[in-house]
């Protein structure tokens, strides 16, 4: 089984980084993303699958989320050139032709990337390939020598499993695994590996991303309350001025 | 011919009330709609929701749709959006419509937007405001394109209340036989909770990481919600931990709630689960930490133990 995984870059949401939006500010690959990079890998580890080929659709500034990607143990990487802000549409159509050409059995990737919490790309990839797809999956197992994956599913009425026929999309959940730990010198390593490049013309796929952000603003905050001293004196409030119980 | 084509979900008996919210979005970008019900033996369900001021209420019923596996799901709606001339598809924001409208865009060749917030008409040009950033951000995005695809944050959009004159059901034509046959439904683990859904409680209690245990956590989330008539919530460290079922997560990667009342107990406050919780009217936070960010943002704080304060307010509580 041959298994593609893409990812993204992400601004690192946990830095209270002093640089805004500029690219000075921290990245990491989206944390779905890298808990289906270890999922593959693990595929791999225990012998159901040959290869793991990552790939990511970013600027060459990516560098660095490539290499530890890498590093956490990739047979190898794929970037697609492309430095403008796509909308998630573009990019499943770029998939498309990337698995077009890699002919992976499964694509594994996280649910959501944590800067724009879509929540698209895998289902809309699954859609233009007319594959089955397993969305928000905590636990995957094969079947029939690896030709059909029965995954559980999380979703709003607890757990639910379904088996799908490969090829399929399989987007990834949290509590799937706990992505590795990747050591320096595992990442000094990496840093000698080729990273193979691609453009959108050589892939002979030209999007045009259809959703533009006209503007941005800080969201509404709340605003901090008031203290109080003890579980009696919060019951007062919430019965008495609040009327909430 | 229709404009808006909103897809409903249901639970096999009842349609689930937050996923009307999509009925206010649609309304919003005015023009006729439609209500779209998929499922097997779903003709009562369909006839509960005549009542919604919508042109026609169209419903898929056959056994192949039983279970909502996303690419029948995904076929035959967007083969519905496409006979109705529908420019628009949209429900409420949950795991249900996640899975399969970016399918539906996909079969569509459409862009997509999740969890729109509000929406805006100017100059005939609809601008829609949607969360980026973990919620830190508002962003107001236009789209090109004929059709398009929404996912409609529940807690932004109330749902209507029924009036009106009945709403004719039509059945929705497709053929069974061409559905995709790639995806098997095998079992869902039933929640044997009786405890209100996150989306529709009025009171939810939230507990995170220093609840320690599940055992812990039920006893003080479950012991507080349930003396409360509320619904049990969890940050993200806490499920990560196997505290609380990921259905439980509260936060941007989770359920976005809106209660009367949010109860956070030892939720230091990440971004990620504040911007699931904002629209609350009234957020009580109770941490040991005086300088945790959930302080910034609740109506009332106690600062102290957990392990002494909740077993006290349910002793209180129930009082």
């Amino acid at each position: 089984m041959k298994i593609l995984v893409p990812f993204k870059r992400v601004p690192d949401p946990g830095s209270s980084s002093p640089y805004g939006m500029s690219e000075a500010r921290p990245w990491i690959i989206n944390p779905f993303d890298e808990i289906a990079i270890e999922e593959a890998l693990r595929i791999r580890e225990r012998g159901e699958a040959r290869e793991v080929v990552g790939v990511t659709i970013a600027p060459s500034a990516a560098e660095e989320q490539i290499r530890a990607a890498l590093a956490m143990g990739l047979d190898r990487a794929l970037r697609v050139d492309d430095r403008r802000e796509l909308d998630p549409y573009a990019v499943a159509r770029i998939l498309l032709a990337v698995v077009r050409q890699e002919k992976p059995d499964l694509v594994l990737m996280g649910k959501q990337a944590v800067d724009d919490d879509a929540n698209q790309v895998g289902q809309m990839l699954a859609g233009l390939l007319n594959w089955p797809q397993a969305t928000f999956v905590s636990k995957i197992e094969f079947l029939n020598g690896g030709q059909r994956a029965q995954c559980t599913r999380e979703t709003d009425r607890g757990l639910e499993v379904i088996a799908v026929n490969l090829p399929a999309v399989v987007t990834t959940d949290l509590r799937l695994n706990e992505p590795r730990y990747v050591s320096l010198p595992g990442l000094m390593k990496a840093r000698r590996r080729p990273i193979e490049l691609l453009t959108c013309q050589q892939l002979a796929v030209e999007v045009q991303p259809r959703t533009t952000v006209a503007a941005t603003s800080p969201a509404p905050r709340r605003s901090a309350g008031l203290k109080v001293e003890s579980v009696e004196d919060l019951l007062v409030r919430l019965r008495q001025h609040e009327k909430v119980l | 011919m229709i404009q808006t084509l909103v897809i409903l979900e249901h639970d096999g008996h009842c349609v689930k009330r937050a996923s009307l919210s999509a009925v206010a979005l649609a309304r919003q970008l005015g023009g006729s709609y439609a209500l779209g019900v998929l499922g097997s033996g779903v003709a009562e369900i369909a006839d509960s929701v005549r009542s919604f001021g919508a042109s026609v209420v169209l419903v898929a019923d056959h056994p192949a749709l039983a279970e909502p596996r996303a690419d029948c799901y995904a076929a035959v709606i967007a083969e519905t959006a496409r006979q109705r001339g529908a420019s628009t598809v949209v429900g409420t924001s949950s795991t249900f419509t996640k899975d399969i409208l970016p399918r539906v865009a996909a079969l569509l060749d459409a862009p997509m937007l999740s969890d729109v917030m509000a929406v805006e008409i100017k100059d005939g040009v609809p601008c829609y405001q949607r969360p980026l950033s973990a919620g830190s951000l508002c962003a107001t995005v236009k789209l090109q394109g004929d059709v398009r695809v929404l996912t409609a944050r529940g807690t932004a959009f109330h749902p209507p209340s029924p009036n009106g004159a009945p709403s004719p059901v039509e059945p929705i034509a497709f053929d069974a036989a061409s559905l995709p046959n790639g995806t098997q439904f095998v079992s869902r683990e039933r929640s044997t909770s009786t405890r209100p859904d996150l989306t529709e409680a009025r009171v939810v209690v939230s507990g995170g990481r220093p609840l320690k245990d599940k055992e812990t956590f039920e006893r003080l989330i479950g012991g507080l919600a349930d003396a409360l008539g509320g619904a049990v919530g969890a940050t993200r460290a806490a499920v990560d931990a196997g505290m609380a079922p990921n259905a439980c997560q509260v936060g941007q990667t989770g359920t976005v709630v809106a209660p009367e009342l949010y109860i956070a107990v030892g939720v230091s406050g990440a971004i990620q689960h504040l911007a699931g919780i904002q629209d609350s009217r009234v957020i009580v936070a109770i941490n040991r930490d005086p300088d945790a960010p959930i302080f910034q943002m609740a109506n009332y704080g106690l600062v102290g133990d957990l392990h002494a304060l909740v077993p006290r307010l349910i002793e209180a509580v129930r009082a």
